[in-house]
């Protein structure tokens, strides 16, 4: 790996370039320095050498590695931005900065809530949430913005449903994670709805914890309870973590598919003739932007020979999804989008391991309802602007777009 | 052939349920993989073969016998 003059290595994060450019190559990735290797050296923005991990089989190892821990805990853990502005301030992240023994406890108890035949019992219940926000669409005139209008508040509304938060409620709830969502808040200005919404599901699981019903906050309150382990600010951070981790996550997959499906104009009409293909074409979406992409860090406990070099204990790393899902020795002609590629569901845009996102059938299921209903119900649906008025979020922790002006 | 799983290992992701329901399913007691049957016919070993491979916590493998 080059240095630079100054002895360091590259940085990282770096910026990502735009997903439409003219030339396909590394369109919507990182700008990673050329003829890198799947295991290379990255200086992180506290100034501490790291490794980047970009290669299919590489993400794969790490990630099933037990020596590379998740714990915050453990020096050398690897510190990507400089402050922690829309995160939970001082607090130890749940599940997510959990080794085993503890992960797999922890990862146990939320099991059951996100299996394939509980979330496919929720289908109903999104799709009228779909079709409500897409009647408001409708209603609102000939051209919307369509982030504001479906993206940001459909994953907000499921995730209401699922932690049970009253009708009543909800207004409460998505004025602030609208605002969390809008990138024209500013850091100070995020954290009082952040602690609002906190507070609110403090207050949420106190109700609840006095009597649990059925839903995900109550079951999991009386899993809990049952296990000798219930600890009432465990339960609020992980609630949290579902809100964090399962919004803006979908809500930028959703401008993103609307966006591609319509520069392939040609892909979509063959996509809505057939609704069979929906799920292929969900999984090809996902490949394609990767949007998690600064989340999959990892501290070395011991020494881990990887693709040819050796992480020495103490040394973190993050492993890329984002190239690990272009990797040509996996994927054919991996720059293009191709709705009905054969290999799709090898990608890893959610992650690999006993962490692999918790909430990824759930993301499957909003996708395929949304973008099914969505042209069906407004099959006119065209951009609004040139593409080179898009503004990417090309820097933040989760891929996405601003604003999507969409008409019909 | 015949499918063997660690449930030890299994973070419930689905994956092989989505991959073939017929075969693999997730209990209702903890989300964990379940198998209809650990052996299959003949015919699912392709789809089979796809489920090991999806699995992140190689939780799956396949045998003789």
């Amino acid at each position: 790996m080059m240095m630079t003059e100054t002895g360091q290595y590259p940085p990282f994060p770096v910026p990502r370039v735009c997903p439409f450019r003219e030339i396909a190559e590394q369109a919507g990735m990182p700008q990673l320095p050329p003829g890198r290797e799947a295991v290379s050296r990255v200086t992180l923005p506290d100034g501490a050498a790291g490794w980047l991990i970009t290669g299919h089989e590489c993400v794969q190892r790490i990630l099933t590695d037990p020596r590379a821990s998740s714990s915050r805990s453990n020096p050398g853990f690897p510190q990507l931005r400089r402050t922690s502005t829309r995160e939970l301030p001082k607090s130890t992240p749940p599940i997510i900065g959990l080794d085993p023994p503890a992960h797999t406890v922890h990862r146990r108890m939320l099991i059951n809530e996100f299996t394939v035949r509980r979330l496919r019992a929720l289908r109903p219940r999104i799709q009228q949430i779909v079709d409500t926000c897409i009647d408001d669409l409708l209603d609102a005139g000939p051209e919307a913005d369509l982030v504001e209008a479906l993206a940001v508040p459909v994953p907000s509304l499921v995730i209401c449903e699922l932690l049970g938060v009253p009708k009543q409620d909800r207004p409460y709830f998505q004025e602030r994670t609208k605002l969390l969502l809008d990138p024209n808040t500013s850091a100070e200005d995020a954290r009082a709805p952040l602690v609002e919404l906190v507070g609110y599901i403090d207050k949420l699981i106190l109700g609840k914890e006095a009597e649990p019903g059925d839903d995900m906050l109550g079951r999991l309150i009386v899993r809990y309870r049952e296990a000798g382990l219930y600890e009432h600010h465990f339960i609020v951070k992980t609630a949290a973590l579902l809100l964090n981790a399962g919004h803006e996550t979908t809500s930028n997959m959703i401008s993103l598919s609307v966006l591609a499906l319509l520069r392939h104009p040609g892909q979509l009409e063959r996509l809505l003739a057939d609704p069979a293909r929906m799920p292929v074409a969900v999984e090809e979406l996902l490949r394609f932007f990767s949007v998690v992409d600064h989340t999959m860090a990892r501290v070395a406990v011991a020494d881990i020979e990887l693709g040819g070099k050796t992480i020495k204990a103490g040394e973190g790393l993050v492993a890329l999804p984002s190239t690990a899902n272009r990797d040509p020795d996996v994927f054919q002609n991996p720059d293009e989008l191709d709705l009905e590629r054969n290999e799709v569901r090898k990608h890893l845009a959610f992650g690999y391991g006993n962490h692999q996102c918790l909430g990824q059938n759930l993301a499957r299921i909003e996708l395929e309802v949304v973008l099914s209903t969505l042209f069906a119900r407004v099959p006119g649906l065209r951009l609004a602007v040139p593409l080179t008025g898009l503004c990417f979020k090309d820097e933040a922790q989760i891929y996405g777009v601003h604003e999507l002006p969409v008409a019909w | 052939m015949r499918i063997t799983v660690d449930r030890e290992r299994c973070i419930g992701a689905g994956q092989c349920v989505l991959t073939d329901p017929e075969i693999f399913d997730q209990s209702e007691e903890d989300g964990r993989v379940l198998l209809h049957t650990a052996h299959p016919p003949q015919e699912a070993a392709a789809a089979v073969r796809r489920a090991i491979q999806f699995c992140p916590s190689n939780a799956l493998a396949l045998t003789d016998g």
